[in-house]
């Protein structure tokens, strides 16, 4: 169970989504960070700062002397920080470059670049936080988009221990009662029937499966929905692409390396994250003479939740077309018709007949409807989601594997109650699941049932 | 003024002769260490002072690992009991469970009997009043009489001697079990040695008349007629043919009201009782008012003897004053008319916070002194005499200079019991319960021998007669193992027939006899019917195929949680480890590390209380190698 940490080195990070507003922050953790943050900052000397002071200077490039941002520096000393180790947080606000900039400078000075939510990891084995927090803050910390991380921290107010708790409490009656049966088998306590066991496993396993739903959209929240934009070669792909990635959406992750050459990119549509693959194909074959063209965009669209379907509003549809409607017939997509302020040959109420899918008609080029465009994408992906508040998402992967152990656990206790398996062997894996529960929110003990045990029940001699 | 003088020396003192005394001292004797049995009474030895009862769940277990480890509570209880019955029948093999009711005088005088016979074994009348202690070392003890003793080890187990105190309503006065005499000085020895001594109460109901019972307002309760022991060693032609019977009845509204009326004249309810009573052994006032709602509780009426007409009322704990107690019984269908021969009372005793000990039951503070049974916090005669038992070998190892002995959670309840005292310690007198155990369907009463006869005999405490005889059964065992993996059962008609009676699916092709034995009814002996093969004679090693065939998935599974305790059990921590030294844990683990002190990773988890993100600091720290050293 124990995790092996070895070097407690200085790590940092860029901790805020790059672009998405208008301060970044980069934040250091470990025993060198402020002497790092120190060697790059012009202002007070931060190795004699109080602690939980913030201070304003700038941020100059040691090799040459040049002044890289203005920032306010936070320093926070330990224990009483997240890490509970010594924190560096400089704020600055020159946009993307500028941060990359600072960071790059913090790593050539002595700090190494954090492993994703590697700041939660510390806090965790310093015993800042438990387990369940912990996982949700690194699901914060990898929340790509202000939705996800609003999933994020309503798992951390309890939402999950709370769907969890209910189960193991349910599993937890039942088994107090099967204990006393055992214990005190002379006691005119009701007798578990198998029937009874059974049904409560079924009941878990048939929430559990709805826990498990919402991983599946839980993962998609917090990487992304893979998105393909697919259509016949000048139909405005690059434009769409363009627009989505337009600086204020953009959102880059990767500290170096991050050009606009590579397969993916990320952006934000009313909070919704899109994963858009096969961007450089299209910046880059748009401009030539596509060849590969449709066969192309069907390559994409294997990976693809998400298809975003352009035709040429000002033309007739083509065979290709019809083509591309049927290789996307299976996906979740969204129909654009461009080019509307080239006059409109197709309707979108013969796409929306043709489809079954949304279908919007735009122009990229005169800025048309591209709100109502990023509306459907939202609608799409959140239905039954933004309506629910109280909706938990299991967004993790550790949890949905122990959700998947626990319905196991409870279908092997079926099976066995089915094969005539006596009920306090059976029980075994009733019990193992209840454990498992438990794993999740970080709560097993075998003293929570004896406990359980005489507060149900009224024994003894 | 008392002049001490210098009596004795011995290897080992074992002080108390109850159920955890005589084990202790029976144990070290049979290892050959020169040993002293000090008793308040001699009229006391392994005396029941509550149910006369030995067994049930998780608690016949223990008394089969006794007998498996070379102990003589299952000798004992099957050389005295008047009714013997298995509980759980209707169960699986995991939680089947024997109990006998024991005539309580016989017992007694069975045990000091077993006592006095045995060779190194000396037992006397003593009240002990303190220890010598040299530099942290027990070297001996001071009697009331001045008597001083010195020995290699000394094992303590005071029961509720210690500075008990009896309460019947209003009265109460200083007492030891049963109305003897109370061990005062002891405890303020213990205290004054830097022990944490904390109040611990339990009770124990009124005694009644047999001859003013109207039996007939009852249910009864027999015997079982299919011949069981508790002791290995016990042979079925010497099972009872007349056993006795108990009985069954109940309370009603009227005893509740009178219950209800009266709650101020409890000591319980009115405060004056401090001590910490067990949950699961409630009084009768307290079953009456936590579960209000429950119109009817059961009464146990259970004979304490066959030359005594006294009949222990089970289930009708009370603490109420003696007036009061009349009422309450005479409320009850069938005891209308019963005569009142001794009172309820509850009784309150000093208890060791069990966290102050080793796994082997020594102290941590005092080299050489062990402490087992009731004064461990622990409740029933079955816990304290398996505690006797380990603290009695390790006083005798420890004597001859020899290593521990412990056993895990995997191997025994008894190690279960002892892991649940050492390492979490405990809020009230603890009792084993099946559900304490994490591997229950491991630690079956009928594979205690195969458990644990190895560690008796190792230890010199199983004979070489019987250990000869117990390869023997295992030998026998590995045989039919092998025999069902090869026998061959056809679909013949007669099968099929059979299988159709017992409403199985019939078979559609032959199959070896161990998948035939997987479908839950079929036994043994209905292979060797139906195949005329020939598997075992002997009902204890069919009974070891079934079990290991039947729920051979789920042994595999317990099995694969072992190996990996076992793999958390290799972490060990070193033993002066200075705590406050390993930044970044939790107060609260850190103190409750300080104080538990534990021997490996796996028994600090266990610790309640400590947090994943603990373990984690702390398990890096150790695997790290270098550690900071307690200063003292």
């Amino acid at each position: 169970m124990a995790q092996t940490l070895t070097e407690f080195d200085t790590i940092a990070a860029i901790s805020t989504p790059i672009g998405e507003g208008g301060i970044s922050i980069v934040r250091m953790s470990g025993e060198e960070a402020v002497k790092i943050a120190n060697q790059v900052f012009k202002g007070a000397n931060l190795t004699k700062v109080p602690t939980h002071t913030i201070h304003y200077g700038h941020i100059v490039d040691p090799e040459n002397q040049q002044v890289v941002d203005e920032v306010m520096v936070s320093v926070m000393l330990a224990p009483k920080t997240f890490t509970r180790e010594d924190i560096v947080e400089i704020n600055c606000h020159g946009g993307i470059v500028v941060t990359n900039h600072i960071l790059q400078l913090l790593l050539k000075t002595g700090a190494r670049m954090a492993d994703p939510g590697e700041f939660t990891k510390r806090a965790f084995v310093n015993g800042r936080i438990d387990l369940t927090q912990a996982e949700s803050v690194m699901d914060i910390v990898r929340a790509k988009t202000d939705k996800a991380r609003q999933v994020a921290e309503n798992q951390l107010d309890g939402g999950l221990l709370e769907k969890i708790r209910a189960m193991r409490q349910e599993i937890l009656d039942t088994l107090a009662n099967v204990e006393v049966n055992i214990d005190y088998p002379e006691y005119d306590a009701d007798t578990v029937t198998a029937k009874q066991m059974a049904s409560v496993s079924r009941s878990v396993i048939a929430k559990i499966d709805k826990l498990l739903k919402t991983a599946a959209e839980g993962t998609a929240l917090r990487n992304g929905l893979v998105t393909a934009i697919i259509g016949q070669p000048n139909v405005g792909k690059s434009s769409l692409l363009n627009y989505l990635t337009k600086s204020d959406t953009a959102i880059v992750t990767d500290v170096a390396g991050t050009t606009r050459d590579t397969l993916e990119e990320y952006v934000s549509v009313k909070g919704v994250p899109l994963e858009l693959i096969d961007t450089a194909g299209i910046r880059h074959t748009d401009n030539k003479v596509e060849k590969i063209g449709v066969e192309r965009s069907k390559k994409a669209l294997a990976k693809a939740d998400l298809v975003l379907l352009l035709f040429d509003a000002s033309k007739e549809l083509t065979p290709e077309d019809y083509s591309l409607i049927e290789a996307t017939a299976e996906k979740k997509r969204i129909v654009i018709l461009n080019k509307t302020d080239l006059g409109q040959k197709i309707s979108a109420a013969e796409i929306t007949n043709l489809t079954k899918s949304p279908v919007i008609a735009i122009s990229i080029l005169q800025k048309q409807n591209l709100d109502q465009l990023e509306k459907t994408i939202k609608e799409l992906f959140f239905k039954g989601i933004e309506n629910s508040n109280d909706q938990v998402m299991v967004t993790n992967q550790r949890q949905v594997g122990l959700l998947e152990k626990a319905k196991k656990q409870l279908q092997d206790v079926v099976q066995a109650l089915k094969d005539e398996v006596p009920l306090d062997i059976a029980q075994i894996d009733f019990n193992g699941a209840w454990d498992t529960l438990g794993q999740i929110t970080g709560e097993s003990s075998p003293d929570e049932l004896v406990n359980e045990l005489f507060s149900q029940f009224c024994l003894g001699k | 003024m008392i002049k001490n003088y210098d009596s004795n020396d011995y290897d080992v003192i074992v002080v108390g002769a109850g159920h955890a005394g005589s084990e202790a001292a029976l144990a070290s004797a049979r290892m050959g260490q020169k040993t002293l049995l000090l008793t308040i009474s001699l009229d006391m030895v392994a005396f029941m002072p509550c149910n006369p009862s030995v067994g049930g769940p998780a608690k016949g277990t223990v008394v089969r690992e006794i007998d498996a480890l070379g102990g003589q509570m299952g000798k004992n209880i099957d050389a005295t009991y008047i009714q013997m019955r298995m509980l759980n029948t209707g169960k699986g093999p995991a939680v089947r469970a024997l109990r006998a009711q024991a005539d309580k005088w016989q017992y007694h005088e069975q045990m000091k009997k077993v006592i006095e016979d045995t060779p190194n074994l000396t037992l006397r009348q003593a009240t002990v009043d303190e220890l010598i202690v040299e530099d942290g070392v027990c070297r001996g003890l001071i009697t009331n009489t001045g008597a001083r003793y010195h020995a290699k080890s000394v094992v303590l187990t005071t029961g509720t001697s210690a500075r008990g105190r009896i309460f019947i309503g209003e009265l109460n006065y200083s007492s030891g079990p049963n109305n003897t005499i109370p061990a005062i000085k002891l405890s303020e020895n213990l205290e004054k040695l830097g022990f944490k001594l904390r109040r611990f109460k339990t009770g124990t109901p009124p005694r009644v008349n047999s001859n003013t019972i109207d039996y007939s307002k009852t249910e009864e309760e027999p015997g079982d007629k299919i011949p069981r022991h508790f002791s290995y060693e016990t042979k079925d032609e010497d099972y009872l043919k007349n056993q006795v019977s108990c009985w069954m009845t109940y309370t009603n509204k009227t005893t509740h009201k009178i219950i209800n009326q009266n709650l101020n004249r409890s000591p319980m309810f009115s405060g004056e009782i401090k001590g910490v009573g067990p949950r699961y052994c409630p009084s009768i006032e307290t079953k009456v008012v936590r579960f209000a709602d429950k119109p009817r509780h059961q009464i146990f009426l259970e004979p304490e003897g066959k030359n005594t007409k006294e009949v222990y009322v089970g289930d009708f704990s009370t603490s109420m004053p003696e007036e009061i107690q009349l009422k309450m019984l005479h409320s009850v269908a069938g005891l209308e008319n019963a005569e009142l021969m001794r009172p309820g009372y509850a009784i309150e005793y000093d208890v060791i916070d069990p966290w102050q000990l080793k796994h082997t039951l020594e102290t941590k503070n005092i080299k050489n002194l062990f402490t087992a049974g009731q004064m461990n916090g622990t409740s029933g005669y079955e816990e304290a005499a398996g505690q006797g038992l380990i603290a009695g070998i390790n006083a005798a190892l420890r004597a001859a200079g020899q290593s521990g002995f412990t056993l895990g959670r995997d191997e025994a309840y008894i190690g279960v019991l002892i892991d649940d005292l050492v390492t979490k310690g405990t809020e009230e007198p603890y009792r084993l319960l099946t559900s304490r155990a994490e591997y229950r369907l491991i630690l079956r009463h009928d594979n205690a021998d195969l458990r644990l006869t190895d560690y008796g005999f190792k230890l010199g405490l199983i004979s070489e007669e019987r250990y000869s005889k117990f390869l023997a059964k295992k030998e026998q065992i590995a045989q039919a193992a092998q025999a069902v993996k090869k026998i061959t059962v056809h679909p013949t008609k007669e099968v099929q027939e059979y299988l159709a009676s017992i409403g199985e699916e019939k078979l559609k092709a032959g199959v070896k006899a161990d998948v035939f034995l997987r479908r839950p009814k079929v036994k043994v002996t209905d292979i060797e019917r139906l195949t005329e093969m020939h598997i075992s004679n002997e009902r204890y090693v069919r009974e070891q195929i079934e079990i290991n065939v039947k729920y051979a998935g789920y042994i595999k599974k317990e099995q694969q949680q072992i190996n990996k305790l076992h793999r958390q059990e290799a972490k060990k921590i070193p033993v002066d480890i200075d705590y406050n030294a390993i930044e970044g844990l939790a107060t609260e683990a850190r103190e409750k590390f300080a104080k538990i002190r534990p021997e490996t990773i796996a028994q600090a988890e266990r610790i309640s209380g400590v947090n994943p993100a603990d373990m984690a600091i702390l398990s890096v720290y150790v695997q790290n190698g270098h550690y900071q050293k307690i200063q003292h």
